[in-house]
């Protein structure tokens, strides 16, 4: 048992590195939301001295926090993996430019896909965008690498990358916590030799940049963060963020070599820890990244061939990967109905895709968001997901692939915060290159995926404060779209004869889809109806099962439960509401053509 | 006193995990553990099923609980005490509320819901301590304790006493509802000495 003196915390990884951002001094902030990255810019937004907004997209973020370190102070720019992929322009001449305030850019991995569409290993960055990255175990390292990654950024001229995983930023664990260093005073200078990258002067920093990364990877050498841990020498582990604890836990006997800063890497350290062990395993989650640069110094390891390269490891997976014979039995998973995650009862999303779900040879172009949920069975009503905005360029891209043949059967969805992170720019292409695509602007006046953060068009700003709230009817209008029309999507039949028109159009439609998300408060205290069945007049039709709705079940009958309850023969069952779920949004009402379901006290 | 221990908490998105699991890490940080927590947000909070790992001890590492070595799982719900089987071993408790909520298959009637689940806990040997905590909590008057009312049951199996987690919830709940907490607390530690 340990004695803690300190003030001790338990915080969360994401809430550890807002706290660390906050005593490093950080001055600005910005990001996008995106799991597993969001708690950092809502946490630190919480704290007094320290500006954060949400951007509208990770490349704008950055570019902001560039501009923050430009007029000298310590900024941070926080992004989930793929975030970092949009970001990757500012970023990359980032590397050239250096700044003058401490710059430190976040990514948040998210091995396995728990909340994303893929499982990319943005350590991979690091070496092509020529920058030091910093990978912390837990939510205490986390906090303080961060404050090591600011010192580093100003010491060297460099952003420095800090690379998370969904284990560091979801997990909770005790965290001391410090004060907040001294922050600078902003002022402006002109540095335009570092700051104006033109050819000319860009190839001067590229050789800078050389010797940056030289003089840091004799500094990787000395780094307190790259440790070795004594052990016994049969086998020896070079391994970093969590893949550590994993480590630790499978082979607690081991001599470890931990790596914090996983780029450069130093390769005496490394040389050295690999002669003084008999076998020498790389144990990190994803790509061999570590174990690649290891065995292009000449040194050999085993890595990959025994350990995944795909989704999480934990200490399991390393053990039976390299000891499989230390492994003893356990039960067998039982066959079991799945329940994967499903739009809320009274989500708005549903009327639209229920709509969606009734065309016949409609191919739906997707886009990322509780949205995306519109795939899963029973409205089945997505047909592809690629990346933020993908879905109205994906569209427009089908659209010209088939010509006449594709004409009122091409329709892209797309999220209200998702559609100004990145797909305002495809509209304003479609409507250029005359597409005949229609775009449905799912507008819940939140980003919800991620837990109802504000965005430009929700009319507040990251605190909570007023903002201005775009129009979208006025952007469309702007942009070049002529025809524009809104529906209340928990209206089905409207919102139906809607999407039919639009999508019988020539040009390029946009229909925008408005209703609240149901989990907003507002919402939540609004004083609702609830819609209850009336069970006699069920004819077993399930019309609204195929709305999918969690607050409506099937119960299965026999023939003879049927006669007695009044039913022909022949009725398989009958839909009952769950009036504690039900969101009185009336979608199934709109849907049930026999009268049994309604609004409760309107019998 | 056990000087570690992993406890899985199971459930679907909205349940009310995250508190249950908050006021066990917290009582066990009291007794003087480290504590390490790990869950999983965003898209798998959407009515999915929902799973948070804890482990304490003098030093904790990973905080992922490895298969066949949970000691106690705090179930929510009937189907998601079972689906995580492969994490208990033959020893483990399982204090589960003997709720059905019927995953989407089963409501559109796609497929049906398992009966008697619960036994093939039971006849693995496993521990099961079945509880209506809806039914305990709507006694106490108030539905939203359920989750704390799981707690109380759980603690039993910890050896961190009752006062720990009183005194955990008067300093992380909301004043307003500390008392009713605090009682759901003592009915459902209650409910498992009976």
């Amino acid at each position: 048992m340990t004695l803690r003196k300190k003030e001790t915390l338990w915080l969360s990884g994401n809430e550890a590195i807002a706290l660390g951002a906050w005593e490093a001094g950080v001055q600005v902030a910005s990001g996008y939301p995106g799991t597993p990255s969001t708690e950092i810019m809502e946490n630190l937004s919480t704290y007094d001295g320290v500006y954060t907004e949400w951007a509208p997209n990770e490349k704008v973020g950055l570019e902001v926090a560039i501009g923050a370190s430009f007029a000298g102070v310590r900024a941070l720019a926080t992004m989930k993996h793929v975030g970092m992929n949009v970001a990757a322009d500012p970023l990359f001449t980032a590397s050239y430019t250096g700044g003058r305030g401490g710059l430190v850019v976040l990514t948040a991995d998210d091995p396995e896909m728990h909340s994303s569409q893929n499982e990319q290993d943005n350590r991979n960055y690091a070496f092509a965008a020529k920058l030091p990255m910093f990978e912390p175990s837990d939510p205490a390292e986390a906090k303080e690498m961060l404050a090591r990654a600011f010192a580093m950024s100003e010491q060297f001229d460099t952003p420095v990358l800090f690379r998370i995983t969904t284990r560091i930023a979801h997990v909770k664990g005790v965290v001391e916590k410090d004060g907040r260093e001294e922050t600078a005073v902003p002022s402006i200078e002109k540095m335009p030799a570092k700051f104006v990258m033109l050819p000319g002067l860009a190839r001067l920093r590229r050789v800078e940049i050389e010797k940056r990364m030289h003089a840091l990877r004799e500094l990787a050498e000395t780094l307190p963060e790259n440790r070795v841990e004594e052990g016994t020498s049969a086998r020896g582990f070079i391994t970093a963020g969590t893949s550590y604890n994993y480590v630790k836990e499978a082979f607690p006997e081991a001599a470890v070599l931990k790596l914090g800063m996983v780029w450069p890497l130093p390769e005496r350290k490394i040389r050295e820890f690999a002669a003084t062990v008999d076998e020498l395993f790389v144990v990190e989650e994803l790509d061999p990244f570590l174990e690649t640069h290891i065995k292009a110094m000449g040194i050999s390891c085993r890595g990959k061939d025994l350990i995944p390269s795909q989704g999480e490891l934990n200490s399991f997976i390393v053990r039976k990967s390299i000891d499989p014979a230390s492994i003893g039995q356990f039960f067998e998973p039982l066959e079991l109905p799945m329940r994967p995650p499903n739009m809320c009862a009274g989500c708005p999303h549903r009327g639209l895709f229920y709509c969606l779900s009734r065309m016949k040879d409609v191919f739906v172009s997707g886009d990322i968001g509780c949205y995306t949920l519109g795939f899963l069975p029973p409205l089945s009503a997505m047909d592809s997901c690629v990346c933020m905005g993908a879905s109205v360029s994906v569209a427009h891209g089908m659209a010209k692939a088939l010509g006449k043949e594709g004409e009122g059967k091409i329709v892209a969805v797309i999220g209200d915060s998702t559609f100004i992170h990145s797909g305002i720019t495809g509209l304003i292409n479609s409507v250029y290159n005359d597409s005949y695509s229609t775009v449905i602007i799912v507008d819940n006046r939140i980003t919800a995926m991620t837990g109802h953060q504000h965005n430009p068009a929700s009319g507040c700003n990251i605190k909570g404060e007023a903002a201005y709230a775009i129009n979208f009817e006025e952007l469309c209008r702007a942009i070049g779209v002529k025809r524009i029309t809104v529906v209340n999507p928990h209206d089905i039949d409207a919102t139906r004869k809607v999407l039919k028109k639009e999508m019988k159009s020539t040009e390029t439609s946009v229909v925008i889809s408005r209703a609240p998300c149901v989990l907003l408060p507002e919402e939540i205290r609004r004083e609702k109806p609830v819609f209850n069945t009336r069970i006699e007049n069920c004819t077993g039709c399930m019309a609204c099962i195929r709305l999918g709705c969690p607050a409506i079940s099937w119960n299965p009958i026999t023939p003879e439960e049927a006669v007695e309850r009044g039913y022909k023969e022949k009725q398989k069952g009958y839909s009952m509401i769950n009036e504690v779920q039900c969101n009185g949004c009336g979608q199934c009402a709109c849907v049930c053509k026999f009268d049994a379901i309604a609004e409760k006290g309107d019998d | 006193m056990k000087q570690s221990g992993n406890i899985l908490f199971s459930g679907v998105g909205g349940q009310g995990i995250l508190l249950a699991s908050e006021l066990t890490a917290y009582a066990q940080l009291e007794a003087g553990f480290d504590v390490k927590k790990s869950e999983v947000h965003g898209m798998a909070q959407r009515g999915g099923s929902v799973v948070a790992h804890l482990k304490y001890g003098e030093r904790v590492y990973s905080p992922l609980i490895e298969p066949g070595t949970a000691d106690i799982q705090v179930a929510f719900e009937e189907l998601e005490a079972a689906r995580y089987l492969p994490y208990l071993h033959k020893d483990s408790a399982v204090v589960v509320n003997t709720q059905k909520i019927l995953p989407p298959a089963v409501a559109t009637g796609k497929a049906t819901y398992p009966e008697n689940i619960l036994d093939e806990l039971r006849n693995r040997g496993i521990n099961v301590v079945a509880l209506d905590a809806f039914a305990v909590a709507r006694e106490i008057g108030e539905l939203r304790t359920a989750n704390v009312v799981m707690v109380g049951a759980m603690s039993n199996f910890l050896s961190v006493n009752s006062q720990v987690f009183l005194d955990v919830i008067d300093k992380r709940v909301k004043k307003q509802f500390c008392e009713v907490n605090k009682k759901a607390f003592i009915a459902g530690r209650d409910l498992v000495y009976s």
